[in-house]
């Protein structure tokens, strides 16, 4: 009897790995907890231990090959004297075997993303100085904060695991190597200390570059994010600023359930003295966090773990930045306006495209970007033009940022709104860890389009 | 250590009674409305802070808690304007915008004037790593209630600046009651000085009534984490005369406890002192207590006729 090992999910977000290295070849005999292979995952090259025994039958990849599906057969082991039926496939039973693991990796994804590569929007590819290349989101964050430090020696990074390990989500990579430990720091699992710690660097005229591993755990230190860095400059009549960049994931990664998946965005958007940011692909990534080391206040910067691995054209240009404050018309149209942000950017470009093709209807997308200072005027503008709004966000119903945009509309724009505004939001409960019940708890493309047809009285 | 001059002797007398004159004067203020919130006196502790600035370089930095009136007058800093921040007026170092628990002033590197217990000891250790990073010779001192050593965001800092050799001078300033909770109710192990041990940080107790003894201490404590040996712990033991804030009672407390206290009352010490050294007569004594009275009641009058501050200044810094 042969068993075939498959490619391993080795993180939370792999979909698919590269295979660096066979540490077995055909013939060997292999025992349960042998080191068989080595795999690059989007986050770290790590060593496969197979499970099962028996000698290697066949290799099915060569090392080197890349974006191999989770759960892709890879290797097949068995015992040799018996009559093996390495099952040769026919080309047929191929196609259909690769739906069919496709099938299963499409589900898996479905509830996190919808697109690996950003199509920028007409505005952006106007811009002269696009790269010709593609780069992820962790690369056009990891070349701002670097192109940043070289500019100016008061910028430094710490967190956990930010220097050595070269980040949890590799978004400080190679930063180590170039600035030395002096810069780049890696701090204790504690929160509340290093974060009071870096407010305090701050206040006396660093400019500190803080990465919570995820926002889940800026919780533990809140109140040095509110109390101290947001009020200081309040409370001391204009004198001591804070000028530092809190960021990292926020939101729902996936299947890590309740307590490492939470969405922060109205949290701190509420509080006077703090900036929000919420960057939703690569290219503007990169003017964002540009304008939020720069920024003389304190500014929260809220990536979002699934949107790394996207990747898109960028400006490469050294001072290229995004003004603060200000959203972008992802997509212009005339029917509806679609108010989003972070990574419902994507699910909002999907929905749009299927409600054009399905219903003819033109909506407009507006990609937020900054949350704190809201930019109301490009909002009421579009809304005076389309006449219907939905927005579209992850977090949960109660209070959400969409709640206050509902609020700036029908009190600045009354008379312009055909229908009532509608909230698209994650569920109002905790993050279940099923990925079953995590699908139905995340805002998807179908409800997009529902809130859409209710705006717009299609039954 | 160097020793001490005949005016450095002058000199800890006039603060420490300009402290407690302020002191005062807050109280009878706050009694007439003037000033409002909370208001956290500091008689009784006037050698420690006083002390300390013995032993301050003036870019040494300085941050501590919400009973910071004291720490302000020790800075240096115009009594004038401290109280004109009590009575909420433009004059005031925060503009009226931070009141009595947040003082600031950037210029004399004092970093508050902190409201949430605990929260400025990561701070004080934050602007110590910035010492540090910038190379600069310079450490801040930070200042501890006793009830924020049971606060875990102060051990986290102890780790911190531990585990980085940080130039941060921590003070704890053990008045024995965290509000109404005796320091016995509080804390398990009441040889606070000794939390830092497990970090391998060095700590002392030292009587802070007496401002010799705190003198001493925070000069040997001082040279040793400007010398880049990382952080010190100073337990000192003191007192307040008065309750926590100016709406506690302090029933908590015996009457012969805080008379117990004030037979070693911090001014007096001194006072007898300069008298046994005569490095001043009583007449020159009688003379600098008229003076500071004088000087603290000017101080009444600017913070009771300074502005408001003008009603745009309700949407001013909050951003830069």
């Amino acid at each position: 009897m042969s068993t075939e090992i498959l490619m391993p999910a080795l993180s939370p977000t792999m979909t698919e790995g590269n295979l660096s290295k066979w540490l077995i070849k055909k013939g060997d005999n292999v025992k349960a907890g042998d080191l068989i292979a080595e795999i690059e995952t989007d986050k770290a090259t790590m060593e496969v231990e197979a499970v099962d025994e028996g000698v290697v039958l066949d290799l099915l990849f060569d090392e080197g090959e890349a974006n191999i599906p989770v759960n892709k057969a890879i290797a097949i082991i068995g015992d040799p004297n018996e009559k093996v039926e390495v099952k040769k496939e026919s080309p047929e039973e191929k196609v259909i075997e690769e739906k069919k693991i496709e099938k299963n990796i499409e589900k898996k994804i479905e509830s996190k993303k919808d697109q690996i590569i950003d199509t920028p929007s007409p505005k952006i590819e106007k811009d002269i100085n696009l790269s010709s290349e593609e780069i992820t989101m962790r690369q056009a964050l990891r070349d701002t904060m670097a192109e940043e430090m070289r500019k100016d020696n008061k910028v430094f990074i710490l967190g956990e695991e930010v220097a050595e390990y070269q980040g949890a989500y590799k978004v400080t990579q190679d930063l180590l190597q170039e600035f030395g430990k002096e810069r780049v720091i890696d701090t204790p699992i504690s929160e509340h200390g290093f974060t009071g710690l870096a407010v305090g660097a701050a206040f006396k005229g660093l400019r500190p570059i803080l990465e919570f591993m995820t926002f889940n755990f800026s919780m533990q230190a809140i109140d040095q994010i509110i109390n101290s860095a947001a009020k200081t400059l309040y409370m001391s009549g204009g004198q001591i600023n804070c000028p530092i960049v809190f960021r990292g994931p926020n939101g729902a990664a996936a299947q890590v359930a309740a307590q490492h998946s939470q969405d922060f965005s109205s949290w701190y958007s509420q509080v006077p003295g703090l900036k929000v940011i919420a960057p939703s692909t690569p290219y503007n990534a990169k003017g964002l966090l540009r304008s939020a080391i720069t920024d003389p206040n304190p500014v929260i910067f809220l990536e979002n773990e699934i949107l790394y691995g996207l990747k898109g054209r960028v400006n490469n240009d050294i001072n290229f930045s995004i003004p603060i404050g200000k959203a972008n018309i992802e997509k212009e149209g005339k029917d509806l306006t679609i108010v989003t942000y972070s990574i419902m950017l994507q699910k909002s470009k999907e929905a749009a495209s299927r409600l054009k093709d399905q219903y003819n209807i033109d909506a407009e997308i507006i990609d937020l970007q900054t949350l704190r200072p809201l930019d109301k005027e490009t909002i009421l503008n579009s809304v005076k033009k389309t006449n219907r709004l939905i927005t579209v966000e992850e977090s949960w119903p109660f209070g959400s940022v969409g709640s206050e945009i509902a609020n700036i509309v029908q009190r600045d724009a009354f008379d312009y709104l055909d229908s009532p505004v509608i909230k698209v939001n994650s569920a109002d409960v905790p993050m279940p860890y099923s990925l079953s019940l995590e699908k139905l708890y995340l805002p998807q493309v179908n409800d997009i389009i529902d809130a859409a047809k209710k705006v717009s009285y299609i039954k | 250590m160097k020793k001490l001059q005949k005016a450095d002797y002058i000199k800890m007398y006039s603060y420490m009674l300009k402290i407690r004159r302020f002191e005062e004067r807050a109280a009878q203020l706050y009694g007439m409305g003037k000033i409002g919130g909370f208001c956290h006196l500091y008689i009784g502790q006037e050698a420690v802070v006083v002390g300390i600035l013995m032993t301050i370089d003036k870019n040494d930095s300085v941050v501590t808690t919400y009973r910071d009136h004291g720490h302000m007058i020790a800075r240096g800093l115009d009594p004038k304007r401290i109280m004109a921040e009590l009575t909420g007026r433009e004059d005031g170092y925060s503009a009226g915008k931070g009141g009595s628990m947040h003082m600031f002033s950037k210029e004399n590197n004092f970093y508050g004037g902190h409201g949430i217990v605990g929260a400025q000891v990561p701070i004080g250790t934050g602007i110590a790593f910035t010492h540090k990073y910038n190379g600069e010779k310079n450490i801040c001192r930070t200042y501890i209630g006793d009830g924020a050593m049971n606060n875990g965001q102060v051990f986290e800092a102890f780790n911190l600046a531990a585990l980085w050799k940080l130039p941060v001078l921590y003070i704890i300033e053990n008045n024995k009651y965290g509000m109404g909770t005796s320091v016995d109710r509080a804390a398990a192990g009441l040889d606070l000085y000794k939390r830092g041990e497990a970090f391998g940080i060095p700590g002392e107790k030292v009587d802070g009534m007496n401002v010799f003894s705190v003198i001493e201490a925070a000069d040997k404590a001082g040279k040793y984490v400007r010398e880049g040996n990382g952080p010190y712990i100073i337990e000192v033991q003191t007192y307040r005369y008065r309750g926590h804030s100016m709406s506690d009672p302090a029933k908590y407390r015996t009457k012969e406890e805080l008379d117990n206290y004030k037979q070693t009352d911090p001014i007096e010490i001194v006072k007898a002192e300069i008298l046994k050294k005569k490095i001043a007569t009583n007449d020159e004594i009688e003379k600098i207590n008229k003076d500071t009275l004088e000087e603290i009641k000017i101080a009444a009058e600017f913070a009771t006729n300074s502005p408001f501050p003008n009603d745009s200044e309700l949407y001013t810094d909050v951003y830069l």
